[in-house]
């Protein structure tokens, strides 16, 4: 069931194009690498502001509503970029460990964040300065960036697994 | 050495992911700036209290990201060095480094700099609309080195 459905996203027009094509693999992965490189640096500004290391003078609500727009939207083109990747190799990539971890991870952080932004931060708009934030918070923090840092080496595993260029 | 890096399986990927971590603090860094300089957000925090928060944060992963590209050269030789792709990044890399210590050095003696002016905050504006396709230029370049051959 799952292998007939990689197989058919295998066989579409535009998951051939991008596997027969020359140039057309490395370039949706430099979207992919640009992409992927803000929403870490983004969701580490958060994180970081959160743990309270960095931006200790803005308040949490601030840094977030500044960041967030630019994850969110870099994070739809990295998933794009994903997925046309993960489609022109679907049989490939969906039996390959660290691709499985990687989604895994992704789920987890989603739930991480999802817990915070719906229990942990009813709070929010009073982490003003001086910076302190609660525990709950600081340990939503870690937890979001060790996920991200896992999700990056997962994804570079994914290269080193598979008979592709590295 | 080279050898030991090839066959240790681990040793390449791990580098690389330190070196897209950085490349993800540098970047994001340079983003946050440059979108401030260009008139985002404006009425939220002057153009210093952003270049002071993230200016350090494009300058300490240099020297990872050196040490961890040049890891990865040992590797192979082959695919770096002589690599078109990797001179234009290296080419790349040194006009970035350029033009964001033109819109650093003014600072040094006036923070608010890049605020005095209106012809200041048009110059400001140019730096910002240079910087970001260089970066983007700069990880685009590395991606390719990969697939491109020596030259």
């Amino acid at each position: 069931m799952l292998d007939s459905f990689l197989q058919a996203l295998q066989d579409t027009s535009i998951a051939t194009a991008i596997r027969e094509g020359a140039t057309l693999f490395p370039w949706i992965e430099c979207v992919h690498v640009l992409a992927l490189t803000v929403v870490i640096g983004s969701i580490a500004i958060v994180d970081l502001r959160l743990i309270g290391l960095t931006s200790r003078d803005r308040g949490v609500a601030q840094v977030t509503a500044a960041v967030l727009p630019i994850t969110w939207s870099m994070f739809a083109c990295a998933a794009i970029s994903g997925g046309l990747l993960f489609s022109s190799n679907a049989t490939v990539y969906g039996h390959n460990r660290y691709f499985q971890i990687k989604m895994a991870l992704l789920l987890v952080a989603g739930v991480n964040m999802s817990v915070y932004h719906l229990f942990m931060s009813s709070d929010v708009q009073t982490w003003r300065t001086p910076a302190v934030t609660p525990l709950r918070a600081r340990i939503c923090g870690t937890v979001s960036l060790c996920l991200w840092i896992a999700i990056v080496a997962s994804g570079r595993w994914i290269g080193f697994t598979l008979n592709a260029p590295t | 050495m080279s050898q030991s890096i090839q066959t240790i399986e681990w040793i390449i990927p791990a580098v690389q992911t330190v070196h897209i971590l950085c490349v993800a603090t540098v970047l994001t860094s340079v983003l946050m700036i440059d979108l401030r300089l260009l008139g985002f957000r404006r009425r939220e925090q002057p153009v210093a209290a952003v270049t002071a928060r993230f200016l350090p944060f494009i300058w300490w992963p240099l020297p990872i990201l050196l040490a961890t590209g040049a890891v990865l050269i040992t590797a192979e030789p082959a695919r770096s060095l002589q690599n078109p792709v990797f001179l234009l990044k290296m080419g790349l890399l040194l006009a970035a480094a350029g033009v964001t210590l033109a819109c650093q050095i003014p600072l040094r003696h006036n923070p608010a700099y890049w605020e005095l002016s209106a012809g200041r905050r048009r110059a400001a504006r140019l730096i910002a609309a240079a910087s970001l396709p260089l970066w983007v230029g700069i990880v685009f370049a590395g991606r390719w080195i990969a697939y491109a051959q020596a030259g």
